[in-house]
């Protein structure tokens, strides 16, 4: 019976075993290349979301990967940091940028979403997401429908006010945790 | 295994025409139906399904002497499925933009069944030339059908072809659809040129009977 499962399946377990190494040998030669974009997406953004940043650095602090916008000397000048949540459709991924002190936040970016084309997919778009810059990371931001008046408060979208308020939760959540983190840890000279 | 079968240059035309795999089979329904708001996407989707169905296809053809039977499935999942991982991660590679505008799209092109038809319906039956004349004619029909739905979705939910603006919304005249460019935009696109496709074959058959029209027929693109 042995030899004859073999016989029969030869032609599959064979295969497996050839695919199995051209996959293998096909993900060791693109794998760095697609981590670099992945990167480079990131980093492209930085001079947008910290002012005065020409580049960033990759940095992990206490566990936790986060850039550092520097200048054209190379000097920093804040912090962008990743942030995740659900949003209305799918998981939407963002950057926060930070002034040194972290007590500002300089601008916002989102990366990665999923949400309704024409009504959701606005939190990309500049007249939502350049309300972030230059607000304070002390208190969290409140999302409001119509237009925003005081200082912590974020104008909805109209028609997508779930996708609005997911993105301003992923924004108070990422600040909060990161805020304790990074303290003192600017270097300014 | 006889060889037997219609040749090379039959089995390309009728990908594109009488066994069209969009207008004519009705196959690979997801992607037609959730990548053409844009036509980039769409031609990205095309490029994808054209390399994974051309090596697939070659692969099974030169394996259709070995193939069991019952263990034959189970062999074009296992080919289908290493061509779109190394699609996938060759898009991720190069055109990270499309890659992550696709993005679960491209592995789901496993389950395409424009691709396990063909590996059933030709490659597995015929010799390597005519496994080849199939997949690019079929990659050819289904780029061309891609093209036709994602062209009018993108014209008139966007304004713009393939990036390029075609008309600027003037509010309280002329304002782009956004419901084409929304999932409703798909199915009402893809059902009224189905329609207009299949009418059109049926009115080109109509004078004279015997006259094999539809490769013409397949051509007529809705403006």
């Amino acid at each position: 019976m042995k030899e004859n499962y073999l016989k029969q399946s030869w032609l599959v377990i064979v295969l497996a075993l050839v695919f199995g190494v051209a996959l293998a040998f096909v993900q060791t030669s693109l794998a760095s290349r697609i981590e670099q974009n992945k990167l480079d997406l990131t980093l492209k953004q930085i001079p947008a979301l910290v002012p005065g940043a020409a580049g960033g650095r990759q940095e992990t602090i206490s566990g936790k990967t986060v850039f550092q916008a520097l200048d054209k000397s190379g000097r920093q000048v804040g912090w962008v940091v990743k942030g995740s949540g659900l949003g209305f459709a799918d998981v939407i991924e963002l950057l926060v940028g930070l002034n040194n002190d972290t007590d500002r936040i300089t601008g916002m970016y989102v990366l990665d979403q999923k949400e309704t084309p024409g009504l959701g997919n606005k939190i990309g778009e500049e007249a939502f997401s350049g309300q972030f810059a230059g607000k304070s990371s002390a208190r969290p931001l409140v999302v409001v429908k119509g237009s925003a008046s005081a200082g912590n408060q974020v104008a909805a979208i109209s028609g997508a006010t779930i996708s609005s308020q997911s993105v301003t939760d992923i924004v108070n959540k990422t600040v909060q945790d990161i805020r304790p983190l990074l303290a003192g840890k600017s270097k300014r000279d | 295994m006889t060889d037997s079968g219609p040749s090379t240059l039959e089995r390309f035309n009728n990908g594109i025409g009488a066994e069209n795999p969009i207008f004519r089979q009705i196959l690979g329904m997801c992607p037609t139906l959730a990548v053409t708001n844009t036509v980039k996407g769409a031609m990205t989707m095309a490029a994808a399904v054209a390399f994974v169905l051309i090596c697939s296809n070659i692969i099974v053809s030169l394996l259709r002497n070995l193939l069991k039977p019952h263990l034959r499935i189970l062999v074009f999942t296992l080919t289908i499925a290493t061509f779109v991982t190394i699609a996938d991660k060759l898009l991720a590679a190069f055109v990270p933009d499309m890659s992550r505008r696709l993005g679960p799209y491209v592995p789901l092109i496993i389950v395409n069944c424009i691709i396990i038809a063909r590996c059933e319906v030709c490659a597995a039956k015929q010799g390597i030339m005519p496994a080849i004349g199939d997949a690019l004619g079929q990659s050819i029909g289904n780029a061309v059908a891609l093209l036709a739905v994602s062209s009018v979705r993108e014209i008139l939910g966007d304004g713009r072809w393939l990036g390029w603006t075609v008309y600027s919304s003037v509010p309280g005249t002329w304002e782009s659809w956004s419901i084409m460019i929304l999932p409703p935009g798909a199915f009402l696109t893809l059902g009224l040129l189905l329609g207009a496709v299949n009418w059109v074959i049926a009115a080109a058959k109509r004078p004279s009977v015997n006259q094999p029209a539809a490769d013409a027929a397949a051509q007529a693109e809705p403006a």
